[in-house]
């Protein structure tokens, strides 16, 4: 199967930027927003892991 | 551990959701709390009087000369600044009041009673709009209607508290809010419904013409957000009842001092976790700007801790171009966010637009910390300079400083882990 040869349907994570760009293409696109746990703040995540188990 | 929070956590969000408002009375700050002639309460967390910003100072000098503790402004700022006064946050007192929340000794103090749990709460009665003290005024016509309000209005309200027995507030919110208010800055219907419950007790039990006459004027004229007060009061009543519950990471108190935010959390104790409070975004009345505001300032935040103001921008659709807070669908998103950040949903407050889903209930700190969703706050701005008063409305966010030191704080109390 040739991934090119497809209408592309996309799903972003992440930056919205690349979402954008393929708004801007006409590209049929989705965004999830999606952030690191604690904001990717490590200690924070620690505790939250303990209290969640 | 993931069980025993979810335990406490829904202990404490049923105790919130559960509460039965009740207003029964009439008091003052020294009948009422206790209050001695030399403390003031104000909004927010503790707070010194050098670092109080402009409109709190301004509010303290009116307060000083409502309590004859001084006789012009120069012998009020002498007095406030010489250690004699002593300041204390509304929230040690059970107490809540809007933007600078300055309450002392004589002041008149709407009393609730949560029926269901039997705790009290207590708030200042509105002021309107105008020279008002909760905005920093402290002029002459401020302390003559402060005087109105403790010797005519205070009165005949109590009166009205007595004959009708007790206005269940929890009623007022809920009609309110399937009628356009979110409760915090758009209370129109609340107050409309409020006025109309009392109307027939304020005519049989008010006998002097002029004052019957003077308390219509006041209550119906530049005054839409006269029931924010009695709101306040009864989230306040709701959200105490929820305090003070082991293991619960949910937040019972956001109030602002125009200097710092801070929030408690109700295994937390009387802790208070602060950070400097934030700039309001929003729209401004013609001729001010960004530059003239205060920041973020008053204890009316409990309204969003107890799950409507922002949170249930969704309800109040007419409120949403006065905050500047872009369009219909922005009002629903900040709805649907906070959501992901509360334990619950109320079964009493509902949001038509959201086919009658009931209103995001109890702020999980873990959540907030987890997703980075922060609270959403809609608030009046207030002007820099004591006194100007009210220059825009718009919305601002409590920061996520407090939540992780809260957590900080929580795993440290409960030795989850070395912090």
């Amino acid at each position: 199967m040739n991934l090119f040869d497809l209408p592309l349907k996309v799903v972003n994570i992440g930056l919205e930027s690349f979402y954008e760009s393929l708004q801007d293409q006409d590209v049929i696109c989705a965004h999830v927003v999606w952030k690191p746990i604690a904001g990717g703040d490590l200690r924070l995540a620690a505790i939250l892991d303990v209290l969640n188990q | 551990m993931k069980e025993i929070i979810q335990l406490a956590n829904q202990k404490a969000v049923t105790k919130l959701k559960n509460a039965q408002p009740f207003w029964v009375d009439v008091t003052t700050a020294h009948e009422g709390i206790g209050l001695d002639k030399h403390t003031l309460l104000h909004s927010g967390s503790p707070i010194t009087w050098e670092r109080m910003c402009g409109p709190m100072k301004g509010a303290v000098i009116a307060a000083l000369k409502y309590e004859d503790l001084a006789t012009t402004d120069e012998e009020a700022l002498k007095l406030a600044s010489s250690g004699k006064i002593k300041f204390e946050p509304c929230h040690h007192y059970g107490c809540v009041g809007p933007m600078t929340g300055i309450i002392s000794y004589s002041m008149p103090l709407i009393v609730v009673l949560n029926q269901e749990n039997g705790n009290k709460a207590y708030s200042t009665f509105n002021e309107g709009a105008g020279d008002v003290l909760r905005f920093g005024a402290y002029g002459k016509n401020t302390i003559k209607r402060l005087k109105w309000i403790e010797t005519v209005l205070a009165p005949a309200m109590k009166m009205v508290a007595y004959h009708s027995q007790g206005i269940n507030l929890k009623v007022v919110i809920a009609q309110a809010l399937n009628m356009g208010d979110e409760l915090h800055m758009r209370n129109g219907a609340s107050s409309t419904i409020f006025i109309k419950t009392i109307l027939n007790h304020l005519v049989e039990t008010c006998h002097d013409h002029q004052s019957l006459v003077d308390i219509i004027h006041f209550l119906t004229t530049n005054n839409d957000q006269f029931f924010l007060n009695f709101a306040m009061a009864a989230s306040k009543s709701s959200a105490d009842a929820a305090h003070n519950i082991e293991h619960s990471t949910m937040v019972t108190a956001i109030a602002r001092n125009g200097v710092d935010i801070g929030i408690r959390v109700s295994s937390l104790g009387n802790q208070w976790f602060t950070a400097p409070a934030a700039e309001v975004e929003g729209l401004y009345f013609s001729g001010y700007g960004p530059k003239d505001a205060n920041k973020d300032i008053g204890d009316s935040a409990i309204m969003e801790t107890g799950g409507v103001g922002g949170f249930a921008m969704a309800a109040g659709a007419a409120i949403v171009r006065f905050l500047g807070a872009g369009t219909y669908q922005d009002a629903l998103n900040h709805t649907r966010d906070m959501y992901e950040i509360c334990i619950s949903e109320s079964e009493s407050y509902t949001i038509p637009n959201l086919d009658f889903r009931g209103t995001p209930t109890g702020i999980d700190i873990l959540k907030v910390v987890e997703t980075g969703i922060l609270p959403v706050i809609n608030t009046a701005i207030a002007s820099k300079e004591a006194g100007v008063g009210m220059i825009g409305a718009g919305i601002s966010r409590a920061p996520m400083a407090l939540f992780s030191q809260a957590l900080y704080a929580y795993a440290d109390k409960y030795k989850i882990m070395k912090s």
